[in-house]
């Protein structure tokens, strides 16, 4: 027979979701890792362990991060365009940019 | 820059086909669209583990058993995955949760059928996974990069879920005169259900035009039921099955099968929570979520007395 006990919380205690890590996966060694997701967890070793159980289940996963989400700090959209600007006008950080005598093979 | 212009910066990086990040703006209404259809596509995921938890401890064999437990497994990663991305567009978890325990969201209606033989772990591989595949795909374009970067995973892993299903149909299909009775009982069952599962028709989906407008959602309902239909009636010729819908007939001309009415009162009547196993389902979810509690509490205060012993130690 089945369980007749009322589903009813046990305790008046809060049901606590935890921390929030984001998990960085890398699927073949000399790879960098990807962000994969984000975990619940009360700490960095349990935070691995769920990682691995929800974002490595099957391979290929070489090695797993984890970082409390809110110790990233990102760039946001709208400060994008004049947080990257100074990026666009310097193409002299291009091989471009550079010429050099007709004939001559730089690169290989 | 004002409302108006942001919405107008929205829709033509849209247009353009680039992704809308967490961080980057959004019109409210395409915030709150896609934190009901993601947590409802969540909450679908974590129930849809119950019709098959029910025939774990009774597969006939031990690779059956293997396969079963595995994709569960996957279901609740599913979940996850999917709670993950809801939780980028500013709602917490544990409010989702709540919403699911308090049964005030929405899940898949396909999932408030009981599942009353092992035939049925075959068809709903087979079928709901199938029919959640030719949804899933579509979503992976979506405009939304978290959700559509959660499909993606999703897919490559639903694809064992839909092989192992028509798996286990097929080699009852091929079995004995019982076996053979009882697969066709579950499609006969399950194939009407699984065709509702793409939603309403788009002449009585309101929300559609905006979806799509926004990318959210790629194809429409009908659109992707045809391509559930096409894609599986060769499945079921191919061993021997009958679909119940004595309407279907291929249109030569289109390709595309053409099929029967679909009993539209019988999908509200479950949405409104008048399915067979609706209470049922919801009963059980509770009763795992708060039989659960002592193992967030254990784990709480190991953490808690990890951190003490450690700073103890230094």
């Amino acid at each position: 027979m089945a369980d007749k006990k009322p589903a009813e919380p046990r305790s008046d205690r809060r049901d606590s979701q935890w921390l929030l890590w984001e998990v960085f996966t890398q699927s073949k060694t000399g790879l960098p890792h990807e962000h994969a997701g984000s975990v619940h967890a009360p700490d960095a070793e349990m935070a691995l362990q769920n990682a691995r159980d929800v974002y490595a289940r099957r391979g290929p996963v070489t090695s797993i991060w984890v970082a409390p989400s809110d110790s990233i700090t990102a760039s946001t959209s709208s400060d994008s365009q004049p947080f990257f600007d100074p990026a666009d006008d310097k193409i002299y950080r291009h091989p471009q940019f550079y010429k050099v005598p007709k004939g001559v093979k730089i690169f290989k | 820059m004002d409302d108006d212009a942001k919405l107008i910066e929205f829709e033509a990086k849209i247009k353009r086909g680039e992704k809308i990040e967490p961080k980057d703006w959004m019109p409210e209404r395409y915030r709150k669209q896609l934190i009901r259809m993601m947590s409802q596509h969540a909450h679908s995921e974590i129930v849809g583990m119950l019709p098959e938890g029910n025939w774990i401890t009774r597969a006939p064999t031990l690779r059956r058993k293997m396969g079963l437990i595995a994709k569960v497994q996957d279901e609740a990663g599913h979940g996850l995955y999917l709670y993950s991305a809801t939780e980028t567009l500013g709602i917490g978890r544990d409010e989702m949760v709540d919403q699911l325990l308090e049964g005030k969201a929405k899940y898949s209606n396909i999932f408030n059928y009981p599942s009353l033989t092992w035939a049925d772990m075959g068809v709903i591989g087979w079928f709901v996974d199938g029919a959640a595949i030719v949804n899933q795909t579509m979503l992976a374009r979506s405009s939304y990069g978290p959700y559509s970067r959660a499909m993606l995973r999703i897919c490559a892993e639903e694809n064992f879920h839909k092989k192992q299903g028509y798996e286990i149909a097929a080699t009852l299909a091929l079995g004995t005169q019982a076996q053979k009775e009882m697969v066709q009982n579950a499609v006969d069952r399950y194939w009407w259900p699984s065709l509702m599962m793409f939603g309403p028709s788009d002449k009585d989906s309101p929300n559609t035009p905006l979806l799509m407008k926004w990318k959210i959602k790629r194809k429409s309902n009908d659109d992707l039921r045809q391509r559930f239909i096409d894609l599986t009636i060769p499945q079921a010729q191919r061993i021997d099955l009958t679909i119940p819908d004595p309407d279907l007939k291929l249109n030569k001309k289109t390709g595309h099968w053409e099929f029967g009415k679909i009993n539209w009162d019988e999908f509200y009547e479950v949405i409104r929570g008048n399915g067979p196993c609706n209470k049922e389902r919801m009963t059980a979810r509770r009763k795992a979520h708060f039989d659960g509690e002592w193992v967030r509490i254990a784990a709480e205060e190991y953490a808690k007395k990890r951190k003490t012993n450690h700073s103890n130690n230094n």
